[in-house]
């Protein structure tokens, strides 16, 4: 299974954070310094592996951002590499050519996302029309710009 | 301005955050975060109601704010109350923030509980994956009680939508996971495994996770699930890229779920089913086929896509290793892979190839890739794939190409990464001991890595090439030229210093001869280092230095100067000058004799599971490395040096941290040269010696090596009996005194003498070795039924025995009825700090009991023919291995308690016996035949008997008669 997916920028700021397995607070802080440290001192075109204690973390750079996912040790490296794109591809669907901007302003929608495609630590559905169709299906109740402009701003 | 906002948008929170993204500093940012939890907190605590929308806005702010890293205390209750919101975004917002901030407080886990219940019942299939994603997320011992029942029925039940099923499904593995108990197997688990014949893809990709858990944990109650997983596996495999819509994955018809079935199948063993197997089989060549097709893609997500399943199916390959084929053609295609471009292929490719070198069918074509995976070593630009590359050169060596793996090794050392050197040092001395053919070799690869790495070499690997050198002297000599030469080095690293220091301490008189190593310059060359050193080098030194005039008496003069002056004998570390003035002392007042005794050269050390073995197991962690090197050990084993049977590497390995001296079984394959424990004492009587005969140097040693071993677990449970407790019993089936068990440690003999139902047995202890045994205390029990059949009383035994010591231990035996197990004696002490605990058997069998009876001919067939029936008689044929003399049988008849009655039988070949087995209870008379046949070699043996229903024993004891007929 997957333990936890990290999203962060080359700034090593924090944009994501999903748990799959509970965790103290203290101690999901220093896996994610962990990480970021690990991660972004890779040299360009290394693997996209490595061993982290029984863990493997499987890391890929999008844009600004890196996306940063634990799994246990008989996993496909692989397939979570391509579980990391799937997911880019479902925010680049949802948000329309998505941006680590649209990542900070609606961290709340990636979680949706995420929920749609991952549950537990495991795929829950693969398929890109299904999932993006369950988002959509949820945002039914969207508002015209004018009514969101009018609501108030604190 | 907000930068993007869809869907149903707060406006407040995009303001909100960007306003923290244009603080400037980390102060600002505070403020504006406390600012904003004011707010917060007074629109919570307000009289007047918030609307759902500003509820959600300020949970959703919170939530924010805690992931931003601060801590939130409040606003739990209103995102509960969120739960129960009937607008769908509201309820989403509640159920991630009860997600994220999981809050122990059990008043509100009861209010969420109720809240998601409300929701399971809804049958909106929305709302119900709403709470099945929350129970899945928290995953508390609290939700798992209250839903662990109902989940199963939710996703067996024929109503239930197929989004609801996956999260159903996934939830489930989830709580399973957590709270197995709580997770009851019922008539749903044979439902589960029919979902792997799911129309739907993703019913079926969720779905298999859960299977695949439950299978691993209950294989037996799952198995039906390996044929359904082979015809999915088929269609998928066999499907065009196409037929499977959007399941299909940049051409790749459903990575995840044939990936996932390829896993479940490595839960079981290759099927039985001859049909099954075919079409696996088949699958597997396809998917190996298909990695040589051209891509239909170029984009990396195709391949990557591709290359999953094709590893997937290597790895299920390598668990059934028993396709020679398949395993050959899987390490062609990852020898392919070796070369390839991606940098994430060549990794994985290395690391498959190391699982791969443990196969038997498989490790000669890893073999094959040598070349290729020294040069990963030396150009790989990436560390992890370097690293990769070491760990499969150390998984491929064997005894063809350790010199060449271990010279490539060390000079990757030079310039390896720090943080895997430690690791790099202790695989290279491993294998330096493992394939040694001479030790030459291995010493100087091991002053070789302490030159190289020596800050890395940890103590366990220099106490070992220590160990090595005293006990073997053919390379004592070498040896101690080569240290002599390494400590020539203007700076030279302290491990260096240490090994030489000993070495030429011990052994520095073998190179004394040459006149550029005369005892003289050797000192000089080891003192100049002396003040570079730490303290516990400066010790050894000193140790060293003693040794020294005892081995050159002419360096006397030097040596207690040294010793004499001031930085010595007052030296402020106390055990520098202890041993300064104990030293100084020692020599000006002890004769050469008292000297040469008193400083002796070491003897050998006990031979022991490698502790550097342990050591880089324990790096690893359990599993990492002991799975290969118990692979490693099970194919080595037999050639390595000679070394001991395979059977005992394993159980060595096994009993992975354990400091106790074993015997024989050294992992690495290299005998004490020692000679172990004397041939057994013939202490016993003249019949006893007959009996033993099958060789004074009886392989007793031997049997006893290996027994050590599988007792001494450290555990302060009794160990289970010896493998060969039987054997060691059989031994004194026909005789009463003798060597009942020798190790390294301890030897125990025996002495017994029987009347009528009644025994007396001595046991002595004797401790073998020049150390005390602590706790040391012995315990007789009868296990089973024997308890009522056997009574056996003893006193305690004294806790401390001496070095060299022998203790003695009295037992009463009364045999209340007949019997046919043998008590166990327990012995468990405390040697150098290492729990010894052995079980054995002692040697009480039912013939023990036996009183000779006389008679003649006339009654011996009357009685004969009375016992007719058939439980009332046990007949055997058994081959004689050796010559059947006729006094070496005799005395065996008699050693087993009957009388031997001559002129009864017609034919003088056969031999005829009679006796009363004594109990308590009752007696019970035994008649026995041995016919010889010389020809055949084969010996038949008759044997009625009185009482029917004591039948069980008569086989028993015909039983232990045999081994020794065949002995003879």
């Amino acid at each position: 299974m997957m333990r936890f997916l990290l999203l962060f920028s080359r700034q090593g700021k924090l944009r994501l954070q999903k748990w799959f397995t509970p965790m103290a607070e203290r101690e999901k802080k220093k896996i994610i310094r962990d990480m970021t440290s690990a991660v972004l001192a890779r040299q360009p075109r290394s693997c996209n592996f490595l061993h982290w204690k029984d863990l493997k973390i499987i890391y890929k750079r999008y844009a600004s951002l890196y996306f940063c996912l634990a799994i246990e040790d008989q996993e496909n490296e692989l397939l979570a590499l391509e579980v990391i794109h799937r997911y880019v591809e479902l925010l680049d669907k949802y948000f329309g050519n998505v941006c680590e901007l649209d990542i900070i302003f609606n961290f709340e929608k990636a979680y949706f996302i995420l929920d749609e495609f991952l549950m537990g630590g495991e795929i829950q559905e693969t398929s890109k029309q299904i999932v993006n169709r369950c988002i959509e299906s949820s945002d039914m109740l969207q508002e015209t710009m004018e009514e969101y402009m009018s609501k108030p701003a604190f | 301005m907000p930068a993007v906002s869809k869907g149903d948008g707060m406006r407040g929170l995009a303001v909100f955050i960007s306003d923290i993204r244009n603080c400037k500093s980390k102060e600002a940012e505070i403020k504006r975060i406390n600012k904003e939890l004011a707010n917060i907190r007074s629109k919570f605590k307000g009289d007047k109601a918030l609307d759902g929308y500003s509820k959600k806005k300020y949970v959703c702010k919170l939530l924010f704010i805690f992931l931003l890293g601060h801590d939130i205390d409040f606003g739990h209750m209103e995102a509960v109350n969120l739960l129960s919101s009937n607008k769908y975004t509201e309820k989403q917002i509640g159920y991630l923030f009860i997600s994220v901030l999981v809050n122990s407080n059990s008043e509100l886990i009861r209010l969420i509980n109720n809240a998601i219940k409300n929701d399971l019942s809804s049958r909106n299939p929305t709302f119900m994956c709403l709470a099945l994603h929350c129970i899945a997320n928290v995953g508390s011992r609290e939700m798992a009680e209250a839903f662990a029942s109902e989940i199963p029925r939710i996703l067996v039940a024929g109503d239930t939508m197929d989004s609801v099923k996956q999260s159903a499904a996934l939830c489930l593995l989830r709580l399973y996971k957590t709270s197995p108990d709580l997770v009851l197997m019922g008539e749903w688990t044979s439902r589960v495994v029919h979902l792997l014949n799911d129309q739907h893809m993703g019913v079926v990709t969720a779905a298999i996770s859960l299977i695949t858990c439950l299978s691993q944990k209950n294989p037996d109650e799952f198995k039906t699930c390996v044929s359904l997983a082979v015809s999915r596996l088929s269609r998928i495999v066999s499907s065009a890229s196409t037929d499977l819509q959007d399941y299909t994955y940049y051409f790749v018809p459903a990575p995840w779920l044939s990936c996932k079935l390829l896993r479940l199948l490595q839960c079981y063993p290759p099927p039985e089913d001859g049909a099954v197997k075919g079409r696996l089989v088949e699958c597997l060549e396809t998917i190996l086929n298909k990695a040589q097709e051209p891509p239909k893609s170029k984009k990396v997500q195709h391949s990557n896509a591709k290359n999953a399943i094709l590893f997937e199916a290597i790895s299920l390959i390598i668990h059934y290793d028993s396709e020679p084929n398949l395993l050959v053609r899987a390490c062609n295609q990852l020898g392919q892979f070796l070369q390839h471009r991606e940098t994430n292929l060549r990794y994985l490719a290395l690391e498959s190839m190391c699982t791969l070198a443990s196969s038997e069918f498989s490790h000669e074509a890893v073999k094959t890739h040598i070349e290729t995976v020294i040069n990963a070593l030396k150009t790989e630009r990436d560390v992890s794939v370097r690293q990769r590359a070491a760990d499969l050169l150390y998984a491929m060596c064997d005894r063809s190409n350790a010199k060449q793996i271990v010279a490539e090794m060390l000079s990757y050392l030079e310039t390896a990464d720090y943080s895997i050197r430690e690791e790099m040092v202790l695989k290279v001395a491993i294998l330096a001991e493992k394939y040694a053919v001479d030790y030459s070799w291995y010493v100087d690869t091991i002053l070789n890595l302490i030159r190289i790495a020596g800050d890395y070499v940890s103590e366990e690997v220099w106490y070992r090439v220590i160990q090595i050198v005293i006990n073997r002297d053919d390379v004592q000599g070498y040896a101690a030229k080569t240290v002599f030469e390494a400590l020539q080095a203007p700076a030279c690293h302290e491990n260096m210093v240490k090994v030489g220091g000993y070495i030429l301490g011990e052994f520095g008189n073998l190179i004394a001869g040459d006149p550029r190593s005369s005892p003289l310059v050797q000192f000089n060359l080891l003192h100049s280092k002396f003040h570079l050193c730490s303290v516990p080098t400066r010790a050894l030194l000193l140790s060293a230095y003693i040794k020294f005039i005892n081995l050159f008496p002419e360096t006397k003069a030097t040596i207690q100067e040294v010793l004499r002056c001031d930085s010595q004998i007052r030296n402020s570390d106390v055990e520098l000058q202890q041993r300064a003035v104990e030293y100084l002392k020692l020599s000006s007042i002890a004769s050469t004799d008292v000297l040469a005794t008193v400083l002796e050269e070491m003897p050998p050390f006990p031979e022991r599971e490698s502790s550097i073995l342990a050591k880089l197991k324990k790096k690893k962690g359990p599993g990492a490395v002991s799975v290969t090197e118990l692979e490693d050990s099970k194919r080595e084993g037999g050639e390595l040096n000679g070394g001991g049977d395979r059977g005992q590497d394993t159980a060595t390995m096994a009993a992975s941290n354990a400091s106790t001296p074993s015997p024989s079984a050294d992992l690495l394959g290299i005998r004490s040269t020692a000679p172990l424990g004397a041939a057994p004492a013939s202490a016993g009587s003249l019949l006893v010696d007959v009996f033993s005969e099958a060789g004074p140097t009886a392989p007793s040693a031997a049997v006893n090596d290996d027994g050590f071993l599988s007792s001494a677990p450290p555990s302060e449970d009794p160990a289970p009996p010896l493998s060969e407790a039987d054997d060691l019993l059989n031994k004194f089936v026909c005789k009463n005194n003798g060597v009942l068990f020798e190790n390294q440690l301890l030897q125990i003999g025996i002495k017994s003498e029987y009347r009528q139902n009644l025994g007396r047995m001595y046991l002595f202890y004797g401790n073998k070795t020049s150390v005390q045994f602590a706790s040391f205390t012995t315990t007789v029990s009868c296990p089973g039924e024997l308890q009522s059949q056997l009574n056996v009383q003893t006193k305690p035994v004294e806790p401390l025995v001496e070095g060299g010591a022998q203790i003695q231990q009295v037992l009463n035996i009364e045999c209340l009825t007949d019997f046919s197990d043998a008590p166990l004696l327990n012995i468990k002490f405390r040697y150098g700090g290492a729990l010894q605990n052995l079980t054995l058997k002692l040697p009480v069998t039912i013939n023990k009991f036996f009183q000779p009876t006389e008679m003649t001919s006339h009654d011996f067939f009357q009685r004969w023919k009375q016992l007719s029936q058939p439980q009332q008689e046990a007949q055997k044929i058994f081959k004689a291995n050796n010559s059947m003399d006729t006094e070496v049988l005799k005395a065996k008849l008699l050693g087993l308690g009957t009388a031997l009655l001559d002129n009864v039988d017609p034919n003088p070949e056969n031999y005829v016996c009679a006796g009363v087995i004594q109990t308590k209870s009752q007696q019970v008379g035994c008649l026995l035949r041995l016919e010889p046949n010389a020809q055949a070699q084969v010996q038949h043996t008759d044997s009625p008997e009185r009482v029917s229903h004591n039948y069980s024993s008569i086989p028993n004891f015909l039983h232990y008669l045999s081994p020794y007929s065949v002995n003879i």
